[in-house]
């Protein structure tokens, strides 16, 4: 089973990963084989396990004031900065839609 | 893989050249609130003459900034306007290697805050991940809980005045489908003329409690109302400061609207509402703009809409993009949290990291609906009077400290307070804390006039030079004036005879 344009290109825009070219394409189908081959085993009657920590202790901090006040710190990773504020694009910069894109994934 | 530089999906802001998001048509006319809620003997909206009537559904999504010292997962400080970016953390700025840690405090609130609603405490409780891509969110999602929020399944009575009466009040309920327990983002500040954005990210990880409510109110005015009453009890549990005009208390409204016997209709999203009064205006705009649409043929389109509070109409906000995917996902760093009762406390814990619901239940205060009808008890005033005296903070105490120091009766003190009190506050616009008349003051001039040495009308007179806070006493004033009553029956005949004597030519 392929994995289709129209959800290589959904991916793309959810995580913003790069699929690039047919062998990246490719590596994705393979990958989804590999964890397809969860779907044998039987868990009927088996709850999920979404953490391996579920049996640890979720830790509690008192509600007291021990961090901040780093703001050069901070925006010494700043490429861009006014007065002590990170700059950033006006908005989310839309990725190219998928019309523009097609011929990319198919082309190599 | 490689990864891209900038994201596509998330809140879009607005772009540069893109110019205001979506036109409108400009506001619909202004009607007379054509939206008459069950409430009052079952009217249903009508449409234009002959048309089924319409049944507006209404369901609000409320963020409450918990009221802590520190953040939900950091150690960082909570506070309004700060130097921006000072109340950063590593953790916050979503800096590699950082993890979060639980705040207690946020816990705590969101347990109360649940308990005050009727909830079911979820005594295990989960944390998600939201991913979104957006400036003022660094991690590139949203710790939230999705799947097992902390409390599910509550209620939250309010009351409404039939006709703006205030002589005839009903109780509503709304069903509180859960709360739980989520991280703020930053802010951004738009610069259009530079075409950036300026990210703040002191709010980035304070500790938010979003309450959902269920689509059980029907117009502006019951979503007005169970807001105002959520923010009273918030605010008397501590749990948020809820104020509105700082960000503490944000609404999103969920509308739609259906003919009698047939499915609800499409819904819009209502965002950008700044204040309880422009909530009831939003509402109602988006209730009539949906009808007259559907009456003119038109659909509804699944969207989000932001409030123009200066126009007074919703404009659609969000490209239509089709549905968000927020990948929603356990988050990996921490554990369930597990919440203690009486029964079920563990013996050999540190207490420091035990939470009992149990404890926090018998250390509740009394709920505003308690506190009006021990108001209404104690005092013999009104259920209206009592609402009245809760509705303006501070006022309650103040009436109950006037009836300390007077010798009248309560239900004549009430009126003072609700009558002249509360429009000289309306009047300047000031608070019952900033009053230029204190209840000791008032409750003097109360006794002037219990004890029948003023009139009724004089009193008013003596309250008007009161409220300009001159620092004079009532005494003073009632003799600068003259105001008196003559009590002398002698003195009273003469001046009668006075009055005849001078008239005794007509």
């Amino acid at each position: 089973q392929k994995v289709s344009v129209e959800v290589l290109d959904h991916l793309e825009h959810l995580a913003l990963v790069d699929f690039r070219d047919l062998e990246g394409v490719e590596r994705l189908q393979k990958a989804i084989q590999f964890a397809d081959q969860l779907h044998e085993v039987n868990t009927d009657g088996v709850e999920p396990m979404d953490s391996v920590l579920e049996d640890r202790c979720l830790y509690l901090r008192e509600d007291d004031v021990t961090e901040g006040n780093c703001t050069k710190q901070l925006l010494e990773n700043a490429r861009e900065k006014v007065e002590e504020y990170f700059v950033a694009p006006p908005g989310n910069i839309p990725l190219p839609k998928l019309e523009e894109r097609e011929a990319f994934l198919q082309g190599s | 893989f490689a990864a891209r530089g900038c994201g596509v999906f998330g809140r879009r802001a607005r772009q540069c050249g893109a110019g205001r998001p979506g036109p409108s048509p400009g506001p619909f006319p202004r009607r007379q609130r054509a939206v008459a809620c069950n409430a009052r003997g079952g009217a249903v909206p009508a449409g234009k003459s002959g048309l089924a009537p319409w049944i507006p559904v209404v369901g609000l999504e409320i963020h409450a900034q918990i009221s802590s010292n520190s953040k939900l997962f950091s150690g960082s400080q909570v506070q309004f306007a700060a130097p921006p970016n000072s109340l950063v953390s590593f953790f916050d700025a979503s800096l590699p290697g950082t993890l979060p840690v639980l705040n207690r405090r946020c816990v705590e609130a969101a347990v109360m805050t649940g308990l005050a609603l009727n909830c079911s405490i979820n005594k295990k409780s989960l944390f998600d991940r939201k991913h979104y891509f957006y400036a003022d969110l660094p991690a590139g999602y949203q710790i939230t809980q999705q799947r097992v929020p902390i409390a599910v399944n509550g209620s939250l009575s309010y009351s409404l005045c039939i006709d703006n009466k205030m002589s005839q009040m009903v109780t509503k309920t709304v069903r509180i489908k859960q709360i739980q327990l989520e991280q703020d983002s930053g802010k951004s500040l738009h610069d259009d003329t530079r075409c950036q954005t300026l990210v703040d990210l002191n709010r980035a990880g304070v500790g938010l409690m979003e309450v959902v409510m269920e689509p059980d109110m029907c117009c502006g005015e019951e979503a007005a109302a169970a807001v105002r009453e959520l923010q009273l009890i918030l605010q008397t549990l501590g749990s948020s400061q809820a104020v509105m005009a700082e960000g503490q208390l944000r609404v999103d409204a969920n509308v739609s609207v259906h003919h009698p016997g047939e499915p609800y209709g499409v819904r819009t999203e209502v965002k950008n509402i700044n204040s309880i009064r422009f909530l009831a205006k939003a509402v109602d705009y988006e209730i009539q703009r949906q009808i007259e649409e559907l009456e003119n043929g038109g659909t509804i389109l699944n969207e989000t809409r932001a409030f123009d509070s200066k126009l007074g109409c919703t404009v659609p906000m969000r490209d239509k993009e089709g549905k968000q995917d927020y990948r929603f996902m356990p988050e990996p760093n921490l554990p369930p949290l597990i919440l203690y009762d009486a029964k079920s406390l563990p013996a050999n814990m540190n207490h420091q990291q035990v939470i009992n619901i149990d404890w926090i239940h018998e250390r509740l205060p009394d709920l505003p609906s308690v506190k009006r009808e021990k108001l209404v008890e104690q005092y013999g005033i009104l259920p209206e009077h009592s609402f009245t005296l809760l509705n303006e903070d501070g006022l309650a105490e103040f009436f109950e400290s006037v009836v300390k120091q007077t010798q009248m009766k309560p239900k004549r003190v009430i009126g003072w307070i609700l009558n002249d009190m509360l429009s000289y506050l309306k009047q300047h616009s000031i608070t019952v804390k900033e009053s230029p008349v204190s209840s000791f003051l008032l409750a003097d001039l109360l006794n002037l006039l219990e004890k029948k040495e003023i009139s009724s009308t004089a009193a008013k007179q003596v309250l008007a030079e009161l409220w300009k806070g001159e620092g004079k006493t009532p005494l003073d004033i009632v003799k600068e004036q003259k105001l008196e009553l003559l009590q002398d029956q002698k003195e009273l005949e003469q001046i009668c005879q006075a009055v005849i004597d001078g008239h005794e030519n007509e």
